[in-house]
């Protein structure tokens, strides 16, 4: 009976704790699952350091991200693309406010494949990757492919294209490259997080399309860059603005931001594929924080202000063992100084 | 199926004579408020489900009306949206699969209720029940890595050779596609209709068979004559369910059906079905006009299910009246 009593304390104690901790305040945030590793080690991190703070954050996809965060029904959203004109609009008529962007890490989007007889990493031109992608280079022995990969035995087997079929940040990136090298593609399929793909098969995530593409012999696709990493898979280097044939690495996609950093507007919504710089990886592209400027709760708005003051600082320090490159310093600076937009 | 209605013994005064106090206290009147209730809550919520589809799809309704059903680009940076790529990829992988599945779950149902002893077909229904469990992404994983590599290396070889001449088995296949989609969905819904089936089967009652048996009958002709007849409505159930799950079936048919929006003769052809592009998209569908549009597919397939539905049923109606021994 007495042990009893005493786990039924034990329980009250334990609720009451609970309760408390509880009565933290609550920060919601919806949006991106591209940096939900390092978002939730940060959130679980700050907490330790701030624990009348709780961040929760639900990786839904950026669409919804944006879509909730305008309609007030999360404090703070997350995106892979930077919201468009139209949607900046769209939450300025809603909410009487702009919405502002920050930088946190950076991703990137690898080309891989699967032809037999080739176990070497492939070169791609962004000619070749173009063409791939319109469907109009068809054979893996294509001059366009096959020059920048002298030494490189590629049989005369027709390219199967695999996508992801899913929206996605990683497919935004992709088409958003392929935009900016090749005007028939922009003209034609244009950027987005789910576009009307000229030729392919589409696999489910990451993890789909690494599938289709291990049981497709001669396919080729592109996933983002952590899982390629983290699973081993094969992947090419791809040709930059200077020229030179860069495979992508934490290194080459911070250097990648580090390049564009000069020109970097004062809204952050900027494009850093095929970025210039000598080792930069063409690939590349930040994720975002959607912030409202104002803020009314003043308690929400200071705790905000705090976190994204310790991610631009202390914060960065967890990017890389988790496989995001770190925002470069000349950037970091930038988003500190942007912290004090939000009012 | 065929069984008489109980009368309900009824120990004290008729119904009728009863104050509604009284009933209230035997918990009569509580039990017809509370299953009536149950029963109303199914319709309630099909309505409020096809009024949310409908009010959250009129941007696309306004835009596109009519030539929603017809078109067949999807394209969200242009937010152009047609649904015929994915009504036709949703009405073939669901007729592929009816095909194969139907024959192998009613043979299968027959010899388990008919011909197996009963201790192999309580064994053998112990098994099929636990598939009709399992979850649907492990059918797609086993889609994925079994029948896609057979598809590519067995099956397409196999019949692009003899009957590559006709459209459907015409062209290149690259293993995921229309086919592997239905091959997948029809091992899927085997579990239900030979379940089903085999129960609707076994409540056949005992004297139609020894009847059969009396005149002279084989064994086999009183199965396929009279026990097979006088379970049709049943078995035909049975088919309904697996139509139903085959139609809205999401996740193994993403895995599997190369998620391409387009019409093709060939069944090696990849396709895209209704849900799984609203699986796949409706996540990062920024634009109004885009989630609108991929709410509306969801009314479309809402519709398909009621109209294929409605026309199965109806085939029902027409044979039954030829009759058969079922009510």
């Amino acid at each position: 009976m007495k042990r009893l009593t005493g786990a039924l304390l034990a329980v009250l104690v334990l609720g009451v704790i609970l309760c408390a901790a509880q009565n933290a305040l609550l920060i919601n945030g919806a949006g991106a699952t591209f940096p939900y590793p390092i978002y939730s080690k940060w959130f679980d991190v700050y907490h330790g350091k701030n624990p009348n703070i709780q961040f929760n954050y639900q990786s839904v996809g950026s669409g919804a991200g944006i879509k909730q965060v305008t309609e007030g029904t999360v404090d703070f959203g997350a995106t892979d693309g930077p919201m468009n004109d139209e949607q900046m609009k769209a939450f300025q008529d809603k909410r009487k406010t702009s919405i502002l962007h920050f930088p946190t890490v950076l991703g990137a989007a690898v080309p891989t494949y699967n032809v037999p007889g080739v176990s070497s990493s492939l070169n791609f031109t962004p000619e070749a990757l173009a063409g791939i992608f319109l469907g109009k280079i068809t054979k893996w022995n294509d001059p366009a492919i096959a020059g920048p990969n002298k030494g490189v035995s590629l049989p005369a087997n027709d390219i199967v294209v695999v996508h992801r079929s899913d929206g996605s940040g990683t497919t935004y990136i992709w088409t958003d490259y392929l935009s900016k090298v090749s005007d028939e593609w922009k003209n034609k399929v244009s950027r987005a997080t789910s576009v009307n793909w000229p030729v392919g098969l589409g696999g489910k995530g990451n993890e789909g399309v690494t599938g289709l593409i291990k049981q497709t012999p001669n396919s080729i696709g592109y996933v983002e860059l952590i899982y390629a990493v983290q699973n081993n898979v094969t992947y090419g280097a791809v040709k930059n603005s200077a020229g030179a044939f860069i495979k992508a690495d934490l290194a080459s996609v911070s250097a990648a931001a580090a390049g564009a950093a000069k020109e970097m507007p004062d809204d952050f919504r900027v494009s850093i594929t095929n970025a210039p710089g000598k080792t930069a990886y063409p690939i590349s592209s930040f994720t975002w924080l959607l912030i409202p400027a104002k803020i009314d709760d003043a308690g929400k708005r200071d705790a905000i202000k705090g976190f994204l003051k310790w991610m631009v600082s202390d914060g960065q320090g967890y990017a890389e063992s988790l496989s995001y490159a770190k925002l470069p310093n000349e950037v970091a600076q930038k988003v500190e100084k942007a912290i004090n937009n939000v009012q | 199926m065929a069984t008489a209605t109980p009368t309900i013994p009824s120990a004290g005064p008729l119904p009728g004579s009863r104050s509604f106090l009284s009933r209230v206290r035997d918990g009569d009147e509580i039990a017809r408020l509370v299953t009536f209730l149950f029963a109303a809550s199914v319709v309630l919520i099909t309505i409020l489900l096809v009024y949310q589809l409908w009010v959250n799809s009129a941007l696309p309704r306004q835009k596109f009306g009519l030539r929603f059903f017809v078109t067949q680009v999807w394209d969200p940076v242009m937010d152009e949206f047609g649904a015929l790529p994915f009504v036709y990829g949703t009405v073939v992988t669901s007729a592929v699969a009816l095909l194969l599945a139907v024959p192998l779950g009613i043979g299968a149902a027959i010899f388990l209720a008919e011909l197996a002893p009963p201790r192999i077909s309580d064994a053998l229904q112990f098994l099929i029940d636990l598939l009709a469990a399992v979850p649907s992404v492990i059918y797609g994983l086993l889609g994925v890595f079994i029948v896609v590599p057979l598809m590519r290396t067995v099956i397409y070889p196999a019949l692009n050779k003899p009957f590559g001449f006709l459209p459907i088995f015409k062209g290149p296949s690259y293993g995921v596609g229309f086919l592997t989609a239905g091959i997948v969905l029809a091992i899927m819904v085997i579990p239900y209709i030979i379940s089903v089936s085999r129960e609707v089967l076994l409540s056949v009652p005992r004297d139609q068979r020894e009847a059969a048996l009396a005149v002279g009958s084989t064994r086999w002709e009183s199965t396929w004559k009279v026990v097979v007849p006088f379970a049709k409505t049943g078995i035909m159930g049975s088919i309904f369910l697996a139509l139903a799950r085959a139609l809205g079936e999401t996740m193994a048919v993403t895995m599997v059906i190369g998620n391409t929006p387009k019409i093709a003769a060939s069944l090696f052809a990849p396709g895209y079905s209704i849900a799984a592009v609203i699986a796949n998209e409706f996540t990062e569908a920024t634009g109004d006009l885009y989630l609108q549009s991929l709410i509306a597919l969801g009314l479309v397939l809402f519709l398909l299910t009621f109209i294929i539905n409605g026309l199965a049923r109806l085939l029902i109606l027409v044979t039954t009246q030829k009759g058969s021994g079922s009510d």
